[in-house]
């Protein structure tokens, strides 16, 4: 006879609570719908998923004039069940239900290239740096939906005053975390692993670019990018590069994902443009996450509404071309 | 089959078509007056991506009802289903059209003019439904009749290029590198492929027939 004893069942097989208690009530939702669980079982997907196990850990902040003034938050709900996070899967609710995984402790960040000496900041270490500041700012996927999230970190120029970069570095690159103990790197998501982004020098060093440990005033939930990403709001998302494991500093333009992937698409720049349609939709409206469904569409602004701030960045260049 | 087995074959079949509508429905209904989440945190997206997922499968089963009858000739009564099959498949393609002028073009013609000429999955997607509406017009009986069994047959091969023109649409409308169309692509092209090769079965057959009693 078989008996299991509890030393057998490793504790990554064993399902948070949060995760179940979430899966019994959305499959009793749709079973209360009766014949239309069958098409409702499948489409409560992209409703209400199960959660990773969120980390709850408060962060003492403080506030910031870089956060963006009269907005509306988007809850909390959303910020951590409805993202792109492609290393644990391709659907919006993925990240969310496989993140749970990923390991945030120990972690560094390596810091090489045209620096004055190749160092490494462990996590914990950078949490200390500055003062975490609260920054309520917009945020514009290319896909064409928006949300207003108030993140907590401290400009990323304080960072990288500490990395000593060399005059000759002109661009920095961010790369992600790529490890498959920690997570799915799913063959179907098209991506060739590590995730790599990366920004112009006086792109990193505005005050607006944070190097971001949290949001809603607590640690980032591991599938928003725990425990340390870059968040630059005037550009499209997927250029706010998350679960950083390494920054280099570069003398030309760093190779990054997307635009390897999909050149005539996905440009360096990315900024928020709504003259420049992406090839295969529009750029000039998105759709507000969170708002009611008669409500959601709005005017997307240039720069993400941050032109006063970054236009400068960018005088005498080509949007259109340059994208 | 019997006939009373038919009548309720087919109250349950109104009642699976009208199940995603009807899921959505209610959801929107909650969404607008108790629970904002009911419709997911894109609830745009969540209509749009239903009512098109709706429309692809049931333009499938429909055109799977022909091979599954000359596959299994007793399931032949399963004929008496592609045309309300094919109805809410246009019913669920219109949906997914409506949302889109609505919601994602928010009634301007200006928006809808630029999408249909600059944006190919739109131009792909209107062109699907285009090819749906004179199947819809012609699904009645007198249709049949008025236009005989043979043009209303080659009329109706158009719900494999409005198929076709609907996979198309997907496929360009999700991002670079995600597969998440491979399947019904697989599907569709199963069923493309079904009837030429049932049809060199019949003919095979037909073939071998005709030289046994020729001999």
């Amino acid at each position: 006879m078989l008996i299991r004893t509890k030393g057998e069942i490793p504790s990554s097989e064993i399902t948070p609570k949060s995760v179940y208690m979430n899966r019994r009530k959305f499959m009793a939702a749709a079973a209360a719908t009766g014949l239309a669980a069958v098409a409702g079982e499948s489409a409560s997907r992209l409703l209400r998923p199960s959660s990773a196990q969120a980390a709850e850990e408060k962060l003492t902040t403080v506030k910031s004039q870089y956060s963006t003034p009269g907005l509306t938050l988007t809850p909390f709900e959303d910020i951590t069940h409805y993202n792109n996070f492609y290393e644990f899967g391709v659907n919006k609710d993925d990240p969310a239900k496989n993140a749970g995984r990923l390991k945030t402790r120990p972690w560094t960040i390596q810091v090489e290239g045209l620096v004055k000496e190749k160092k490494t900041f462990d996590i914990d270490t950078l949490l200390k740096m500055k003062p975490l500041e609260d920054r309520i700012y917009r945020f514009r996927c290319v896909e064409a939906w928006s949300m207003v999230i108030p993140w907590v970190g401290y400009s990323l120029s304080e960072f990288i005053n500490a990395c000593e970069p060399l005059p000759s570095a002109k661009y920095v690159q961010f790369i992600s975390l790529a490890d498959s103990k920690d997570e799915l790197l799913p063959w179907n998501a098209g991506i060739s692993w590590p995730y790599s982004e990366g920004l112009r020098m006086d792109e990193a060093m505005h005050p607006l670019t944070l190097l971001t440990f949290g949001l809603y005033g607590q640690v980032l939930p591991n599938q928003d990018g725990a425990p340390v990403r870059v968040v630059v709001p005037w550009k499209y998302g997927f250029k706010s590069a998350k679960s950083i494991v390494k920054i280099k500093f570069v003398k030309n333009q760093p190779s990054t994902t997307w635009n390897d992937m999909s050149p005539n698409e996905y440009g360096f720049y990315s900024n928020v443009n709504p003259n420049r349609d992406h090839p295969r939709w529009s750029q000039k409206r998105e759709r507000v996450i969170g708002a009611p469904i008669f409500r959601q569409l709005q005017p997307t602004l240039m720069f993400n509404g941050y032109g006063d701030q970054v236009a400068s960045l960018y005088n005498g260049m080509n949007l259109i071309k340059e994208y | 089959m019997s006939k009373r087995g038919i009548v309720a074959l087919k109250i349950l079949a109104h009642a699976a078509c009208l199940a995603p509508i009807a899921w959505l429905l209610w959801h929107l209904y909650l969404s607008v007056t108790s629970d904002p989440t009911a419709l997911g945190p894109d609830p745009t997206h969540t209509v749009t991506f239903s009512t098109g997922r709706g429309t692809l499968r049931l333009l499938v089963i429909t055109l799977a009802v022909t091979p599954v009858r000359r596959l299994i000739p007793k399931l032949a009564w399963l004929g008496r289903f592609r045309r309300v099959l094919g109805l809410y498949a246009f019913f669920y393609g219109s949906l997914h059209l409506l949302t889109y002028v609505w919601l994602y073009a928010g009634w301007s013609w200006a928006a809808m003019v630029d999408d249909i000429s600059q944006r190919r999955f739109i131009t792909a997607g209107l062109a699907a439904w285009l090819m749906m509406v004179p199947l819809a017009l012609t699904s009645t009986t007198w249709s049949i009749r008025k236009l005989g069994g043979k043009n209303w047959n080659r009329l109706h091969w158009l719900t494999y290029t409005a198929a076709i023109s609907g996979v198309v649409h997907y496929w360009w409308g999700v991002k670079t590198g995600v597969k998440t169309p491979l399947t019904i692509t697989v599907v569709l092209g199963i069923l493309l492929l079904a009837r030429p090769i049932l049809r060199w079965r019949q003919d095979r057959t037909a073939l071998r027939v005709q030289r046994s009693e020729a001999a």
